[in-house]
Formats: C-alpha cells, sequence, structure tokens
C-alpha cells in the first residue's frame, strides 16, 4: 500500500548515509551513518515483502544480526585503533594509504 | 489517518537523519540516529511487519546503540572537541555523489513489479491475523531458512571472539 512513498525514504536515508560517510572525519560518526545505510535497506526489504511475501522480512532479521555483529568488531577495532593512535580522526589514520 | 502517520513517521526519519550526519558532537549524532530508528519502527508496523518492528527498538536501539554510546563514553570523545566535519572541497564531494546517488535510486525505483509474481493485496496482513506476527515470520525462518539461521549463529560467536581478542590488552 505504501511502496512507493517507502521507496522514496529508503533512497533519501541511504543517500544520507552515503553523504555522511563523505563529510565526516571521526570514526564513530562514519560508522553511524553505515547504520543509517542499513536500515534504509532493511527498509526497502519490508516495503517489498508485503506485495512479494515473507522472505524479505526473514532477510531483514539476517540484516540485523549482521550488523549486529559487524557493531560489535567494528568498535572493537576503533578502540585498538585508539589505543595505538590516541585519536578517531581518519585524517590521522592513513596506514594503508601508502 | 494511517497515511498521515506514516508521513508523518517518514518525515522524522528523514529529519532525524539529516540532523544525525550534521550534529558535530557523536553523543549527538548516535541519540539522532536512535530517532531514525524509532521512526523506521512505526514505518515497519504499518507495512504489516510487527515483529520487525518490535526486533528494531530490541536489537537496534537497544543494544546496538547502547554499545555504540558506550564505546564514545569508553574513549572519552563525547565533548565537543574541533568539527571533524570536512572542508568544502568534502562538502561538495558529498554533495554531488548525494545527488547523483538519489537520482539513480529515484530511477530504479521506477520499475514496477511484474504481477506475476506479486501477492494479493492485504496477505501478508492476513498472514499476521490467521498465524500470528510471530509465526508468520517463523514458518519460512525455521523451514527455508534454517541452515542460514544456524551459520548466523557460528557468525555471531565469531564476531563476539574476534571482538573481545580485537579490544583486549596484551597480556
Amino acid at each position: 500500500m505504501y511502496l512507493a512513498p517507502s521507496l522514496v525514504v529508503s533512497a533519501i536515508l541511504f543517500t544520507l548515509g552515503v553523504a555522511g560517510v563523505l563529510l565526516r572525519r571521526n570514526a564513530i560518526v562514519i560508522f553511524i551513518c553505515v547504520e543509517l545505510m542499513l536500515n534504509a535497506v532493511n527498509l526497502t526489504f519490508v516495503a517489498l515483502s508485503q506485495q512479494l511475501g515473507l522472505d524479505g522480512q526473514v532477510f531483514v532479521f539476517f540484516v540485523m544480526t549482521v550488523a549486529a555483529a559487524e557493531a560489535a568488531v567494528g568498535l572493537a577495532i576503533i578502540i585498538a585503533l585508539y589505543r595505538h593512535r590516541d585519536t578517531v580522526n581518519l585524517d590521522n589514520i592513513n596506514l594503508l594509504r601508502g | 489517518m494511517q497515511t498521515f502517520i506514516f508521513y508523518v513517521a517518514a518525515i522524522a526519519a528523514i529529519a532525524s537523519a539529516v540532523l544525525c550526519i550534521t550534529r558535530r558532537s557523536p553523543v549527538a549524532s548516535a541519540l539522532w540516529l536512535v530517532g531514525v530508528l524509532f521512526s523506521l519502527s512505526v514505518l515497519y508496523v504499518l507495512l504489516d511487519a510487527p515483529f520487525i518492528a518490535a526486533v528494531q527498538i530490541l536489537v537496534y536501539a537497544g543494544a546496538i546503540m547502547v554499545l555504540f554510546l558506550f564505546v564514545i563514553m569508553l574513549l572519552n570523545i563525547g565533548r565537543l572537541g574541533p568539527s571533524d566535519v570536512r572542508g568544502p572541497r568534502g562538502k561538495v564531494i558529498a554533495l554531488v555523489a548525494g545527488l547523483i546517488l538519489v537520482g539513480e535510486l529515484l530511477i530504479v525505483r521506477a520499475v514496477t513489479l511484474p504481477s506475476e509474481i506479486t501477492l494479493p493485496e492485504g496477505s501478508v496482513a492476513h498472514l499476521n491475523e490467521t498465524q500470528g506476527a510471530l509465526g508468520a515470520i517463523a514458518q519460512p525462518l525455521f523451514r527455508q531458512y534454517l541452515i542460514p539461521f544456524e551459520l548466523t549463529s557460528i557468525m555471531l560467536l565469531a564476531a563476539v571472539v574476534g571482538a573481545v581478542v580485537l579490544a583486549k590488552r596484551k597480556v
């Protein structure tokens, strides 16, 4: 019933997440923006599952599990990074840039 | 009435997301993300997914966001320092990339679903009424998707072990 407006909201939220990743330097805020993108995709799954069957909702369940695991590992990496460099500003963390 | 609530929640979600990516303090960003999550769970209820809405509040707004705030507190970066928003060049890049992406996504949205694979109107709501919101999602989860579900448990175990190994001090 709300398929079209849901997909518009989802597109806008995903774009805001991408803009946030490009705009910020703080690693934790970038991580928050990644969560925003995952949620935008979840909204697409739920909106389409209304017309295509409940498999979409099962997928949202899996996406949430992966997001929880990703948050735990990612935040552990940020803590380890902070211990080494005393900063979470990504401009100062350029070991892989060469 | 439902349509009104839908649009209020949608506007709240977008406004919270804008505030989430523009606030200077990481704590404010995290709290505005909670606003996005709550608005999205309202949308999930209206889209006939009450179980997903409940899990969204419990797992996302409850567990994951507490983890974020806990790490912000642990690293003591909650107080305002110099702004971490990129300069004019970064803003232009973010704006252009965002406009291109939203244009692409809105073009993709114009594709209509083929009628052979769509369910009749209101069939998911009917399933929720006859089997219960939990039963309707449990049927595919524990039959068709049983192996992915079990693999999820291994992934969670790996994540727990990985998080402990990464975050612990060298002994």
